[in-house]
């Protein structure tokens, strides 16, 4: 299974991966947002909490509908799903790369684009925190929805339909830490909500995700 | 390998039933009959892709080496970074006897994408080597491949025979095995909708 994590980031920084293109979507989205907004710094303070995981959230969105997709279309899915290694432990693997490729970026650049909109310092080791328990949930759900839709012409579309509501919680948990730090209230809690939907998602999709994919390659 | 009485689906579709032969190790099983008469079908359920109908199939856990009209192959990789891929999944070490099987050691180093559309078959066939299982299960394997490489391909399933291992290959070409019996699948062909119309039966029993 560690061969199939390697291989996973190998491609992801050869040319065509993707590595990066989330990461500048969430770049250009976090630029774009005081632009829209105007430059009044306190308004801005307000809402960066949850603009930045709005932003982390549909950069996820984006490479998602790669996940196992191009697996498919080369025909490598078949021979995984017949090679000795359990399709659930695939799922783990694939979300993992997923996240190391895509989350963890996310959550490093974070603190810089804080600074641009204006977060309060106090603020910044809870957006670092929320973002780096938050994410692994985002690219399990988005494993497991991607595994639904594997095979569908255009599925990328129904994927987002899919997967946003499902991102819920960790969207309203995720950003409430922020904002409660920000604003000086208790961001304990939020976060430890944020960690347990990250965990249950860790422990349940995986075999979703794997059920929904041996029905798809029937 | 026994396979008895064994139905198959494509998607809601039963394609296949009544299907029924043994494979002993060292022999090779050949299966015919015309484009969509279930060829792929049985190859994807004695892989266990698809689950059948209906029948039993007895063989050892984890035997079957299944290679479809994908190639399987991943364009950004070299070759040896995709055999060597496919060695770890499964578990074995060497990578250097299917570079040799398929003559890929000058190509090596290349990225699989530059590859014409032969030496990309080569080198899915080359996989096989690298997956240490007994049963290959084959669709098609010779599928743009020239003569020189066909008799290549003939003489690695002969070499796989001959150190205990079976094949079934589903293909339209003579391949010259000595080994190998031949399976044609046309009667086992069962082109109808499964059972699900709840009216069906009555409309039946109606009948005069």
């Amino acid at each position: 299974m560690i061969a199939i994590l390697n291989r996973d980031l190998a491609l992801a920084f050869r040319a065509g991966g993707g590595f990066g293109l989330g990461l500048a979507f969430f770049l250009i989205f976090a630029t774009l947002v005081p632009l829209g907004i105007g430059p009044d710094t306190g308004q801005l303070s307000g809402i960066a909490a949850g603009t930045l995981w709005l932003g982390a959230l549909l950069a996820c969105l984006l490479s998602l509908d790669r996940l196992f997709q191009l697996d498919w279309e080369d025909g490598t899915l078949d021979l995984i799903a017949t090679a000795p290694v359990p399709l659930e432990g695939v799922v783990l693997m694939k979300a993992l790369a997923h996240w190391l490729t895509t989350g963890l970026p996310l959550v490093l650049l974070a603190p810089v684009l804080g600074i641009l909109l204006n977060l309060p310092g106090a603020a910044m080791p809870w957006l670092l925190a929320s973002l780096a328990i938050g994410t692994p949930a985002l690219s399990a759900i988005g494993a497991f929805g991607a595994a639904l839709t594997v095979g569908l012409k255009r599925g990328g579309l129904l994927l987002s339909l899919l997967v946003l509501p499902l991102y819920v919680p960790t969207l309203i948990f995720g950003a409430l830490a922020v904002t409660r730090a920000v604003t000086g209230q208790d961001a304990l809690s939020p976060l430890l909500y944020t960690a347990g939907i990250t965990l249950g998602a860790l422990a349940l999709l995986p075999f979703a995700a794997a059920a929904a994919l041996r029905v798809n390659l029937r | 390998m026994t396979v008895t009485d064994l139905a198959c689906a494509r998607g809601p579709a039963q394609v296949l039933a009544g299907v029924t032969f043994s494979l002993a190790p060292g022999t090779a099983l050949i299966l015919r009959g015309p484009n969509g008469s279930g060829k792929t079908t049985l190859l994807r359920t004695l892989a266990g892709l698809t689950p059948p109908i209906a029948g039993r199939i007895e063989m050892a856990e984890d035997a079957v080496a299944y290679a479809g009209h994908a190639d399987g192959i991943k364009a950004q990789l070299t070759v040896a970074e995709n055999l060597t891929f496919w060695a770890r999944v499964f578990g074995t070490g060497d990578i250097g006897p299917a570079l040799a099987g398929f003559d890929l050691a000058a190509l090596a180093e290349r990225r699989a994408g530059d590859m014409s559309a032969g030496q990309r078959r080569r080198l899915s066939l080359a996989r096989l080597l690298v997956t240490g299982r007994p049963v290959w299960c084959l669709d098609e394997p010779t599928v743009s491949l020239d003569t020189a490489n066909v008799s290549r391909f003939a003489a690695a399933v002969t070499a796989h025979l001959a150190a205990g291992g079976s094949a079934i290959i589903a293909t339209h070409i003579d391949l010259g095995l000595s080994a190998a019996q031949s399976l044609d699948i046309t009667p086992f062909t069962a082109k109808r909708l499964p059972d699900t119309d709840p009216f069906g039966a009555d409309f039946e029993g109606a009948a005069p």
